[in-house]
């Protein structure tokens, strides 16, 4: 902290109280935009404050850094598909992290022979914390904008070979402070736990499948605001320490949230490698029963002469990119006096609150929104469900406690009257087993790409009398 | 008490005021939130001005600007997706 100059302070204290107010705003759709405002100003006064505090001795070199960066940030966040956010969210945390990790980085060059203490140990911590954000954010945006497998990359011995870096990275971090007293240069033990840490962020994202990329994200955010607090700590700055952990809080409720709606602990989703072929399943039998098909002309009868509906987005809607042409669909059956609900999945879409975010876009006003816990036991009650793209979370073998998704929250769309599957085929979900839904007597079966089928179904329901 | 107590006091505490203000968010706006929180996690280029105004040599003033380079991007990028986001939630 600086007391010579109180004001500065007092201004640093404005910006963390507004971080905080800003961040309350976000509890409410209607409140939520004006919050995001409240805090990008206590950024812009964390900011001045800073630059009218820093001896700064060359300006050169920070506007361009200023003006770079600002510029690279706006045409991503203007340019942005809403089907891309998890990525984009996933690199933006990776710069994050980064830029937390090269302040540690830089405080460290300036003073090598720091030593175990408080300021070292602070260091390494923001410098490891900071470059794990870094790479791992970028291997998890690589996954999801397909630039590679999606697919767990998993060896024999992994845990265990992780567990090695780790413990490598950590023994560097210390020699690097002195413990030891080993002849190496320090700054040479410096570079080589960094390279480690670095190596440490792919190794630790890597294992994890493209659909369990939501949780990797959310951790990441986490970390991204651990990073900044022990940047914080590192030129002991309180409002850099706060930020840094009303991030880290945010980024580990979501985590956790994530995991509960697939009923799988952290440790599950980070060293578990699902997804992809699942042993000791038999998949032989998948799509070889007999289903009850119907066309678009059919389903548009069975959700146009009912009171209501509950239409369940999954991810499918957002590769078809047929959220619009499913807003259209609900508009007219709205007109024709039915009540439509939509009902979103926890781990609905690519990262927390994806779904409810492409439905906006697409114009679905948000008090149709309802999650899991709100809807759920009203499912018994609804005439016709309509489920667009979605799968394991409508998968009834979640109470069956010998399948390998038991116990997972799912909605209870099996005990409406009617139910009403769009699907490309009945090939299995994420989790890679068959869904008994498809083969209910209740169930219709509406094949084909999700926005043809969408498109086909606002045409016949325009024609209904 | 010395500086390094404090902060984490302060870091203990504002922890636990994220996590009161943060758990009553909607599960709706949670992409939002998690966009909202990434770019406040920029709060990084209050340090990376710090850095890169005191560097010294070319390694330092190389990673002061990089670092304040990747942090304007986590911030301008993250306030303006989520207010772009937001945007577009509407009650009709």
């Amino acid at each position: 902290m600086n007391l010579d100059h109180p004001l500065i302070e007092v201004a640093y204290l404005l910006s963390a109280t507004l971080f905080v107010v800003g961040l309350k705003r976000l509890q409410s759709p209607a409140t939520a935009r004006a919050g995001n405002a409240l805090a990008s100003l206590a950024m812009l006064i964390a900011i001045i404050a800073t630059v009218v505090d820093a001896e700064i001795l060359t300006w050169n070199g920070i506007l361009v850094g200023v003006v770079l960066g600002s510029l690279i940030g706006a045409v991503a966040a203007r340019r942005v598909e809403m089907t891309d956010m998890p990525q984009l969210v996933g690199i933006f945390n990776g710069f994050g992290g980064g830029a937390s990790a090269l302040v540690a980085i830089a405080e460290f060059t300036g003073n090598p022979a720091v030593g175990l203490g408080s300021t070292g140990i602070t260091i390494m911590l923001g410098s490891l914390i900071g470059a794990v954000t870094f790479t791992g954010s970028f291997i998890a945006f690589a996954k999801l904008q397909g630039l590679m497998t999606g697919n767990p990359i998993t060896f024999p011995g992994q845990n265990a070979f992780n567990a090695v870096v780790f413990l490598a990275v950590l023994t560097l971090a210390a020699t690097a402070m002195g413990v030891g007293g080993l002849a190496a240069p320090t700054m040479t033990l410096f570079w080589a736990f960094l390279a480690g840490a670095l190596v440490l962020g792919v190794l630790v994202v890597i294992p994890i499948g493209g659909a369990d990329m939501p949780v990797v994200i959310s951790l990441l955010n986490s970390y991204s605001g651990l990073a900044a607090s022990a940047a914080g700590f590192v030129i002991g700055n309180m409002v850099l320490i706060i930020s840094g952990a009303l991030v880290g809080a945010a980024g580990l409720i979501l985590t956790m949230l994530m995991c509960k709606g697939m009923n799988r602990s952290l440790a599950n989703v980070a060293f578990g490698g699902f997804g992809g072929e699942v042993a000791g399943v038999d998949r032989s039998q998948i799509g070889k029963r007999p289903v009850r098909r119907a066309d678009a002309e059919a389903v548009a009868a069975e959700l146009g002469y009912v009171n209501s509906v509950i239409v369940v987005p999954g991810y499918g809607l957002a590769v078809a990119q047929a959220q619009h042409e499913l807003r259209k669909v609900g508009d007219l059956l709205e007109e024709r006096g039915v009540d439509v609900r939509y009902a979103i999945h926890p781990v609905a879409g690519r990262m927390p609150g994806h779904m409810n975010v492409l439905l906006a876009e697409a114009d679905v006003s948000y008090d149709k929104l309802f999650d899991l816990d709100e809807i759920n036991d009203d499912f018994p009650n609804t005439d016709a469900v309509l489920i667009v793209g979605a799968n394991d979370v409508v998968n009834p073998a979640a109470r069956d406690p010998s399948s390998i998704i038991a116990g997972m929250p799912i909605l209870d769309v099996d005990r409406a009257r009617r139910v009403i599957v769009m699907k490309r085929s009945l090939s299995p979900g994420f989790a890679g087993i068959d869904n008994d839904l498809f083969y209910l007597e209740n169930t219709l079966m509406f094949f084909g790409d999700a926005k043809d089928s969408m498109s086909d179904l606002v045409r016949e329901v325009r024609e209904l009398a | 008490m010395g500086e390094l107590m404090i902060g984490l006091y302060v870091f203990v505490l504002a922890t636990l005021t994220g996590r009161e203000v943060i758990t009553k968010v909607p599960p709706t706006l949670h992409t939002p939130l998690m966009s909202g929180a990434n770019a406040i996690s920029g709060i990084a280029i209050v340090g990376a001005i710090v850095v890169a105004g005191r560097a010294e040599g070319a390694l330092q003033t190389g990673l002061g600007i990089a670092a304040i380079a990747m942090a304007m991007i986590n911030v301008v990028g993250g306030f303006m997706v989520t207010d772009r986001m937001l945007g577009m939630f509407r009650k009709r």
